[in-house]
């Protein structure tokens, strides 16, 4: 048929001509809808943090006129108005580690639990494709949720502040231009997709696979052989070397990703980011293999498995 | 065309055997009932069709091995399995926009339509919903998909009578055509008796009884006996035999006794059994001789 872009032909084309891409993307693209649906925490735990902090902002936010005109210091006035930009960043990459972990022990579990596993076998869906939809929500869209909400949050706190500044006849333009918004964000969303997402990676497909297996109690579950081997380890090596690399990677601490200075956090425009050294990194790619092994089980399991 | 096509079907749970081999084959166009008591294997073998557990022995639904080929198959099949598996957190809106977006084949208006017949708001939560909304709603979903083989396993189960009868009415009503399968499962046979078109009897796992409608109507025949007639009566060899009210009812199968209609007439009134008495004959013989009355 005739697939030159004539518009009249169009709306007749569209459902004809819809690819096989738009058939696979489809059923994915509702997957990860219906995971919004039901796990309304994904944005509302970040958004209550939110609150939180800016409340907690706006009350600080109304003595620095004050504290501004005791500080001579160029460097200081700036830790004194950066400081709450990277404290926000930091804790909402906190708020993401609590969302992901509960949300990845429960993806697979809850679903058996409340018998709609039924309902959802039913439709069209391969177990791969639910799979991928549930394991996208901490590695992209929690992410990009906290990024949102930070830049979004960012500005409001620098209007504030301009606001409150310029209302005591302080000069707004230290603010400005000592922090270069646009960088720190971009510095900021690097930083999610790769120490929050891409290096914890493991361990949160980890969890999605422990949650489509067990029965109960999935948490326990997934932590019953971190415990075990660090355990072990400590017996006969004595070290520490599995708990502590499962801890830094669920924190997200890759020395690979970024050089920063002492004392500054990965949203400071001081930090270089190093995405060369950290694609190059070898545990980057171990990790990741890990991933699709446990993925691929994860759905594999769930061909199996029916409620409990 | 053949919906479901079954050869030598077998799973077994660790030592405990749920289908023994059982062999099936269901056209275009019927309703099937399959009648068992409970743990008899209709569960595994409709989830065995649907692609649910994993088996032995050759099925193909629509030409499908629903094993291997579960998603691309649901395109074509749906399926209650029990019921009110709904999610409980999600609306009726997003139920209906969800399914929009996944199925190809699910008409959004239509299920609208059958919604509007029910008191199910749109806004609300399934969770609200009573457990005959929740059916109501999952049959409304599943009618407006244009399947062809729709598989229901008890999907009454723990419903009054209101909503049972409702639910087989709008079945038959709006849904059901002649290029329509339906496989349905129930404990409750008088709900079902009119709507079947074939029955089928399981039990531990094998096919005790496999007729259409028609021929269980000219097969089999009960027979409340005259008090005195009830020796010569006996003497026909009647698969199972019952006592109401003092008097004894008889249940005939003319095909496998060769007995005559008119000189069962003679012994006393006859009627058509129903699906539960015929069930109860053939799972009592069942019991006590492997084989049945499988024909």
């Amino acid at each position: 048929m005739n697939m030159q872009s004539n518009p009249t032909a169009e709306p007749f084309a569209s459902p004809v001509a819809a690819p096989a891409a738009t058939l696979a993307t489809r059923p994915f693209y509702w997957s990860v809808r219906r995971e919004l649906w039901e796990n309304r925490s994904i944005y509302l735990a970040p958004l209550g943090v939110a609150a939180v902090f800016l409340l907690g902002f706006l009350i600080t936010t109304i003595h620095l006129p004050g504290q501004m005109r005791g500080v001579w210091a160029g460097m200081h006035r700036h830790d004194l108005t950066a400081t709450p930009y990277d404290i926000v960043a930091g804790l909402m990459m906190l708020t993401t580690i609590f969302v992901n972990v509960f949300y990845c022990a429960d993806a697979l579990y809850g679903e058996r639990r409340d018998r709609s596993i039924l309902f959802w076998k039913s439709l069209p869906v391969s177990d791969l494709t639910t799979v991928l939809a549930k394991a996208s929500i901490p590695l992209v869209v929690v992410p990009l949720v906290a990024w949102g909400i930070v830049v979004a949050l960012q500005w409001i706190m620098l209007l504030l502040t301009s606001a409150v500044l310029l209302g005591s006849g302080l000069s707004v333009s230290a603010v400005w231009t000592q922090s270069p918004f646009f960088r720190m964000s971009l510095l900021l969303l690097y930083h999610l997709f790769t120490a929050h997402a891409l290096w914890p990676a493991p361990v949160y497909c980890w969890l999605l696979l422990v949650s489509g297996w067990a029965r109960r109690a999935t948490l326990l579950w997934a932590a019953l052989p971190v415990i075990a081997i660090s355990g072990l380890e400590a017996i006969v090596f004595h070290t520490w070397h599995f708990a502590a690399l499962v801890g830094t990677r669920l924190i997200g601490a890759a020395p690979q990703i970024d050089l920063r200075s002492p004392d500054t956090l990965p949203t400071n425009p001081m930090t270089h980011i190093t995405p060369a050294n950290f694609l190059s990194t070898p545990g980057l790619w171990i990790g990741l293999a890990f991933c699709a092994i446990c993925l691929a089980g994860a759905a594999r399991l769930r061909r199996h498995q029916g409620p409990i | 065309m053949t919906v479901i096509e079954a050869r030598g079907l077998r799973k077994a749970f660790g030592a405990t055997i749920a289908l023994d081999g059982i062999d099936l084959r269901v056209e275009e166009g019927r309703i099937l009932g399959l009648i068992g008591p409970n743990g008899a294997g209709k569960s595994t073998a409709l989830n065995a069709i649907l692609g649910l557990t994993s088996y032995q022995g050759e099925l193909k639904v629509l030409g499908r091995d629903p094993w291997t080929e579960r998603d691309q198959l649901m395109r074509d099949v749906c399926f209650i399995a029990d019921v009110a598996v709904l999610p409980r957190w999600m609306r009726v809106s997003q139920a209906l926009e969800y399914l929009a977006g996944v199925h190809p084949r699910f008409d959004r208006t239509k299920a609208e339509g059958f919604l509007a017949k029910t008191d199910i708001r749109r806004a609300g939560k399934i969770r609200e919903l009573s457990k005959g909304m929740v059916t109501q709603l999952h049959l409304a979903l599943v009618m407006a998909i244009d399947a062809k083989l729709l598989v229901l396993d008890e999907p009454t189960l723990g419903l009054d009578i209101l909503y049972r009868k409702q639910f087989y009415d709008s079945l038959l009503n709006d849904y059901f055509d002649r290029s329509r399968t339906i496989v349905v499962t129930t404990h409750q046979v008088e709900d079902v008796q009119h709507v079947l078109t074939d029955l089928m009897f399981i039990n531990r796992g094998r096919i005790v009884l496999d007729c259409s409608m028609e021929e269980f109507e000219s097969r089999y025949l009960e027979v409340m006996v005259h008090p005195e007639q009830v020796a010569s009566a006996r003497a026909l060899k009647p698969i199972h035999e019952r006592q109401v009210l003092g008097r004894s009812i008889l249940l005939f199968d003319l095909k496998r006794d060769r007995v005559d209609r008119s000189r069962l007439a003679s012994l006393g009134d006859v009627r058509a059994p129903s699906i539960a008495d015929l069930f109860v004959a053939v799972m009592g013989n069942h019991a006590s001789q492997p084989q049945g009355v499988s024909r």
